[in-house]
């Protein structure tokens, strides 16, 4: 296929997704709850100042719980607005490849969220200027932290696919994602290293966002971890992909 | 030239289309008429390239809409049922957002947009966001979007729904003018759109194609066509009904209508095509019978309609 145009409507359709983001409250809204909530549980659950520590931790081992609910809202318009609306109808009889507007969308509203992450970058000053934080560590979370907010997001997308209903799509998201994190939960693990095998603990914990996100929090850059989120984001996309080509209603 | 061969649509145990097959050439407008729920969006979903067909395809200027869909939709102007347009957004940027995805860029993208807004007389809204829009001013906006990349082929799915006569008129206006260098197919429940219109008709009922004809020809299959309807004055109005009746050519003379002293009848000829009038005329003032009205009926398109869609 041709590259350029490939590239090129992707490219076309993430400006679209990103006009309408900033055309309609939800881009707002989503902003500055996600940077509310943050603040919140950094300062007050995690007590940052009190903690006496120059490090981000109190910061992002917040953000799988707070991307398990933000992600799929962000999500679940992705597909289910258009189906509601009818616009898929124009979008996919437009003159592009499934995997274009997948991809396109999928790119826009991951950016999207990367603006949020980006936003928090007040944190990362203060800590700079109180104490001597390790900054490799926190580009490490950073980039964590988006990988994982992609995973979620592939998830949600996939969901919002299935239904022209956004609530539907918000709930099976947000069960896919709590999976997603309890299996490598430490209280999860614990009930179930009490009876199975350790190949069966490290097998479910494995599956999980936690156990990844965990590692490279820590400033661990694995491939293992990268391919973990990459081969989520790409199954899922490619799923997305497949449920709107066979899909037998608008 | 499209051509829809065969096309079936199969939605688990309902059969929405079945074997459809007709051709559009350029030039010409094809009306597409059928009760609703009829398989009408369906076709066109398929025709467009939205759903595949259960079997059958669509070939589009000669690209094949499952084999060289890409090709086949950048010929394809498409106007989907209820012109969905995304709200969020201004009407200017979402067609730049389509000429874009057109392959479009710099000046030919402006002029492109510039040109359509024009046409579409959204000029004056060009920076409002869609969602402030009243409903014909949407409706514009999805049928700018569709003529944008001036496509050989449009597909219209009820492109006059829910306007206001005006605007029904405006809409019909810009269809006939762009129909000299295209093919066009659109679907409507308005069957005085169709005589104003089409050049063509296509009526489909349970999924089948029942009738496809030009309207005049349609409208000779009404019972009615080629009647003459005569209303009559004066005491001697039942006379004239049997001499018109004796009359040569003449099948059947039957009374519409009664009211005192009035009398309406309807003159069956033997052969619709060969008209009766004069000599019924000649017949009545002879008889010294007072012509209140008189016209030829061509048959109404209703008419046509219900026959053929419900058998009765």
């Amino acid at each position: 296929m041709q590259n350029g145009n490939f590239l090129r409507n992707i490219w076309i359709i993430m400006k679209r997704e990103f006009a309408g983001y900033f055309g309609s409250p939800v881009a707002y809204v989503f902003i500055v709850i996600f940077l509310l909530l943050t603040g919140f549980f950094t300062f007050y659950i995690s007590n940052f100042f009190e903690a006496g520590q120059a490090d981000l931790k109190g910061f992002f081992q917040w953000h799988p719980w707070l991307f398990m609910f933000l992600v799929p809202a962000v999500a679940m318009r992705l597909w289910a607005e258009e189906r509601r609306l009818g616009t898929i109808e124009l979008l996919l009889t437009l003159p592009v490849t499934v995997t274009d507007v997948v991809l396109g969308k999928f790119l826009a509203a991951w950016c999207f969220i990367g603006i949020a992450l980006t936003l928090t970058f007040p944190l990362v000053i203060t800590v700079v200027y109180l104490g001597n934080p390790d900054l490799g560590v926190i580009f490490c979370a950073y980039l964590g932290s988006f990988l994982m907010a992609g995973t979620f997001l592939s998830v949600g997308s996939m969901t919002s696919a299935l239904t022209r209903s956004q609530v539907v799509s918000f709930i099976l998201a947000v069960v896919t994602c709590l999976f997603l994190i309890l299996a490598g939960f430490a209280p999860v693990t614990a009930v179930l290293s009490g009876w199975a095998p350790m190949w069966l603990v490290d097998l479910v914990s494995s599956t999980s966002v936690l156990s990844h996100f965990a590692s490279i929090a820590r400033g661990v850059l694995d491939v293992r971890d990268l391919l973990y989120y990459l081969s989520v984001m790409i199954f899922m996309i490619f799923v997305n992909g497949v449920i709107l080509q066979n899909r037998e209603s608008a | 030239m499209i051509e829809v061969r065969h096309l079936t649509k199969q939605f688990g145990n309902h059969l929405a289309v079945d074997d459809i097959s007709f051709t559009a050439q350029k030039g010409e407008i094809l009306g597409f008429l059928g009760p609703n729920g009829a398989g009408k969006s369906t076709t066109m979903r398929m025709i467009t390239g939205f759903f595949p067909p259960t079997s059958g395809t669509v070939i589009i200027g000669g690209s094949d809409i499952l084999s060289q869909s890409l090709a086949a939709r950048r010929k394809i102007g498409y106007l989907p049922e209820n012109a969905p347009v995304y709200p969020d957004m201004t009407v200017g940027r979402y067609l730049d957002f389509c000429a874009e995805i057109r392959g479009f860029s710099g000046t030919a993208k402006t002029q492109r947009v510039d040109e359509t807004l024009e046409r579409c007389f959204l000029a004056g809204v060009r920076h409002q966001m869609v969602n402030t829009l009243s409903k014909g001013y949407k409706q514009r906006v999805c049928f700018a979007q569709s003529i944008l990349h001036d496509p050989e082929y449009l597909i219209l799915d009820e492109p006059t729904d829910g306007l206001d006569p005006n605007q029904k008129h405006e809409v019909r206006l810009m269809i006939r003018e762009m129909s000299a260098t295209k093919a066009i197919i659109f679907s409507t429940h308005i069957l005085d759109e169709v005589d104003s219109v089409c050049s063509r008709a296509i009526i489909i009922a349970d999924g089948k194609v029942v009738a496809d004809d030009t309207p005049d020809g349609l409208r000779r299959r009404s019972a009615f066509h080629g009647s003459v309807v005569l209303t009559v004055t004066g005491a001697a109005a039942g006379g004239a009904q049997k001499g018109i009746a004796d009359l040569e050519g003449i099948a059947s003379v039957s009374v519409v209508e009664s009211d005192g002293d009035r009398t309406t009848l309807r003159i069956f000829p033997d052969d619709p095509e060969v008209s009766v009038a004069d000599r019924v005329i000649a017949t009545v003032s002879r008889d010294g019978v007072g012509i209140d009205a008189m016209f030829v009926e061509q048959g109404r398109l209703d008419d046509v309609f219900r026959e053929i869609t419900t058998g009765k």
